[in-house]
């Protein structure tokens, strides 16, 4: 599910969010010194003053902020003489399927941009080292974080990935449509109550107020968001069950195709319908990704504004996930290019605002809390969501269990099962599913 | 075959009245090597990129493989045990989506198989403008599955797309769920390959058409054969080896769809129209589990093989 997420052109922003809290001290190790040939320990990416480095990095930038990527790391090549890193872009879907074949015949990349619910996976099989020692070394610790998305980079107690962003679901609404409505622009509603009284003025004026994708993107998504926000979770603690049919999934499930039958959306709404209706002022709300502001800011003839999900049920909640910076296992290890890799990503940390506005919320909290930030409004906007983001749990082969999660939404979104029958059925093939990668991953 | 061969080109190269024995063996020795030199370049290629990826792929079913778990436990037929145990994880994805692949080709290949026929027979004649419709007809192909896939999402979006909109011009009902219901889906996805690919076997046919002799023609006009008479017992049988070769391709393509539905549909209802290709391509590049993903190619290639042998049987026994 996360490949097919990933593919998509428009999720391509990229907040760095390690913050330039890190010290720079002058601890050199020199080169082919034995501090060197300890492995990956190093000094965890302060500094690298060993011999030239060739780093290959792989990412799924395809969009603008790749242009913004690739010019970053133009500064830190010409910054560093010692330190050559390039740039190879992939499509998300194509890059993780092409990850384990290059990485496994030495051809792998030596830094990796993953998301986070790809880490487990990675790390469990053994492509993707450890980062403890820069954690470490920087300074890093939850407190600089917020914790959620810090602790998404362990795996098995152990840090595979330096957060550097969030991407959340957010809460998109029509200023125009609303207008006409009679709703005022500038208050979106936030409550439960508040959102089904706009919805029925917007009927009133003929408006399907909010339309249910049935699929992932961005259905399956909002389905996620109020499954959480229910207080429901899609696994039990140890990932070895599915519980996304318990009674609080099965409401979230039905509040939202209960929208169906009151006629606040259409039925069969389509892939990416949801949103050029509301680019075209056919409805008013559009639950969508972080990523969707810079496609909205090319827009100028949409009045728009964007906010933190409404709560709808017991508790605040909204899908997120997070791109994170990896180090590849290489098959004859060069702690030289370790060392060089670490302090690329310790310098990206000093250039976190530049990733911010490429429009996606920093993971770190310095950076978020700062005046400039600040001044990225529409991101700005949703970063409150971090504090409550529902990430995907940090379990080896997940992939297919989401695909059945959302599969089974969207059966009851198009009416072709009801909410309980569609989550159950769904929930016993997830259970096979994770049957399965407990024996593979052994966990 | 070979003795054939043998024995003409012996009679070539050979002056008649001389020695036979000596003569014929040279030749035998350059006969049996001449051809597999010929053949060598292809056989190399076939070997490196054919064959040996086939054996590595049954070998790999075999096994329980991770190109990076550091063990891949053999483990025998399970993969394929698993693909008929009704008990197994992938049981239900696995025969759904051969029920999605079978229920395309089952549909898209007598389209494909008889349109295309139509097309030639049309575009055969000679009226003004032929060349223009024969590259209308062919300009769908040269378009990528990504191009055609993204296009008639919109246009047969339920909401918002154009194909119900005209529909609903014209006092139908407009609110079909082309993309998110099935039979709809099914003929939306038949609908688009149709549209796409019929120019190309269109082409296949034509060139058949050209070549079957205008005498056979005049001479069952000659003996008061009507259209209908024509075309059952000259273009028929003067097309039966191109309608086998476009009957072979044809349900070899419409078994490997995958594009189309993962662009249009993107398998919904539920996973109803997530096809055999689509699976494979899921269990082994997103859960990186090669050996089902094998063990699922290695099957559905014998399935076809199967189909493919009926086939060509079929079209023998009418030749008789």
């Amino acid at each position: 599910m996360i490949q097919n997420e990933m593919s998509r052109r428009r999720l391509l922003g990229l907040g760095l969010g390690l913050g330039a809290a890190a010290t720079m001290t002058l601890s050199g190790c020199g080169g082919g010194s034995s501090s060197d040939s300890s492995g990956a320990s190093g000094n965890g990416g302060k500094d690298y003053t060993g011999p030239k480095v060739d780093l290959k990095l792989w990412n799924g930038f395809t969009g603008g902020d790749g242009d913004i990527f690739k010019a970053l790391v133009q500064q830190f090549n010409s910054e560093h003489q010692n330190i050559a890193v390039s740039v190879i872009t992939y499509q998300w879907e194509d890059y993780y399927s092409k990850l384990p074949g290059a990485v496994s015949s030495g051809n792998g990349p030596d830094i990796a941009v993953m998301h986070m619910d790809q880490l487990a996976t990675f790390a469990a099989r053994g492509t993707i080292t450890e980062l403890d020692d820069v954690a470490k070394t920087l300074e890093l610790s939850e407190g600089d974080f917020a914790p959620t998305v810090w602790k998404g980079g362990l795996y098995n107690d152990k840090r595979y990935g330096i957060p550097l962003d969030m991407h959340p679901l957010g809460f998109y609404y029509n200023k125009a449509v609303m207008q006409k409505a009679g709703l005022d622009p500038e208050k979106p509603p936030t409550t439960r109550d508040e959102y089904t009284a706009a919805l029925t003025e917007l009927k009133k004026s003929g408006v399907q107020g909010f339309w249910v994708s049935p699929f992932q993107f961005t259905g399956g998504m909002t389905f996620y968001s109020l499954l959480h926000q229910w207080g429901g979770t899609l696994f039990d603690a140890e990932v070895a069950k599915a519980t996304f049919n318990s009674d609080p999934a099965v409401e979230a499930c039905t509040w939202l195709v209960d929208l169906i039958k009151q006629g606040h959306s259409p039925a069969n709404v389509g892939q990416d319908a949801d949103y050029l209706a509301f680019k075209s002022g056919k409805n008013a709300f559009n639950w969508n990704g972080i990523w969707q502001i810079s496609d909205l800011k090319k827009s100028s003839n949409v009045q728009w504004g964007v906010a933190p999900l409404p709560q709808i049920g017991s508790q605040q909640a909204a899908w997120a996930n997070s791109h994170n910076f990896t180090i590849v296992k290489q098959r004859s290890a060069n702690a030289n290019k370790t060392a060089g890799a670490k302090v690329f990503i310790n310098w990206l940390s000093q250039h976190s605002l530049d990733w911010a506005k490429g429009g996606q919320v920093p993971a770190r909290k310095a950076v978020r809390e700062s005046s400039e930030f600040k001044g990225l409004t529409e991101v700005n906007a949703l970063a409150p969501e971090l504090e409550y983001a529902a990430f995907p749990p940090a379990a080896p082969g997940l992939g297919e269990t989401m695909l059945t999660f959302y599969s089974a939404f969207n059966e009851a979104a198009l009416g072709k099962k009801s909410p309980k029958q569609a989550l159950d059925d769904g929930v016993a093939k997830a259970n096979k599913q994770l049957e399965d990668n407990r024996k593979k991953y052994g966990n | 075959m070979a003795d054939v061969i043998e024995a003409g080109a012996a009679r070539e190269n050979a002056p008649p009245p001389a020695a036979p024995t000596r003569r014929r063996g040279a030749t035998e020795r350059g006969n049996r090597t001449t051809p597999y030199l010929f053949l060598a370049p292809y056989l190399i290629l076939f070997g490196v990129f054919g064959l040996a990826p086939i054996l590595f792929g049954v070998w790999i079913s075999l096994h329980q493989w991770d190109l990076q778990l550091p063990n891949r436990p053999f483990v025998g037929l399970g993969n394929y045990r698993d693909l008929f145990s009704s008990d197994s994880a992938i049981y239900g994805d696995w025969w759904s989506s051969v029920r999605a692949t079978g229920t395309f080709t089952l549909f898209s290949v007598p389209l494909l198989v008889v349109i295309p026929l139509g097309l030639a027979l049309l575009l055969n004649r000679s009226f003004p403008g032929r060349t223009f419709f024969r590259a209308a007809f062919f300009a769908p192909y040269v378009l990528g599955v990504a191009v055609i896939g993204l296009l008639w999402r919109f246009l047969l979006d339920a909401n918002l797309g154009l194909v119900n909109r005209l529909l609903g011009v014209v006092g139908l009902p407009s609110d079909t769920p082309w993309v998110t219901d099935v039979p709809w889906a099914w003929i939306s996805l038949v609908g688009v390959t149709v549209w796409w690919t019929c120019g190309f076997n269109a082409v296949i046919y034509l060139a058949g058409l050209q070549d079957i002799p205008a005498e056979l023609y005049e001479a069952a006009k000659v003996d008061g054969a009507g259209a209908w008479d024509r075309f059952r017992h000259v273009t028929i049988p003067g097309l039966r080896p191109v309608m086998l070769f476009v009957f072979t391709t044809t349900i070899l393509a419409s078994a490997n769809v995958f594009g189309q539905a993962f662009l249009i549909t993107q398998g919904a209802p539920g996973e109803q129209t997530r096809t055999v290709v689509w699976r494979i391509v899921d269990e082994g590049l997103r859960d990186y589990d090669a050996g089902r993903a094998a063990a699922m190619s290695v099957f559905f290639a014998l399935m076809l093989a199967v189909v493919s042998v009926v086939n060509f049987r079929l079209f023998r026994y009418r030749e008789d």
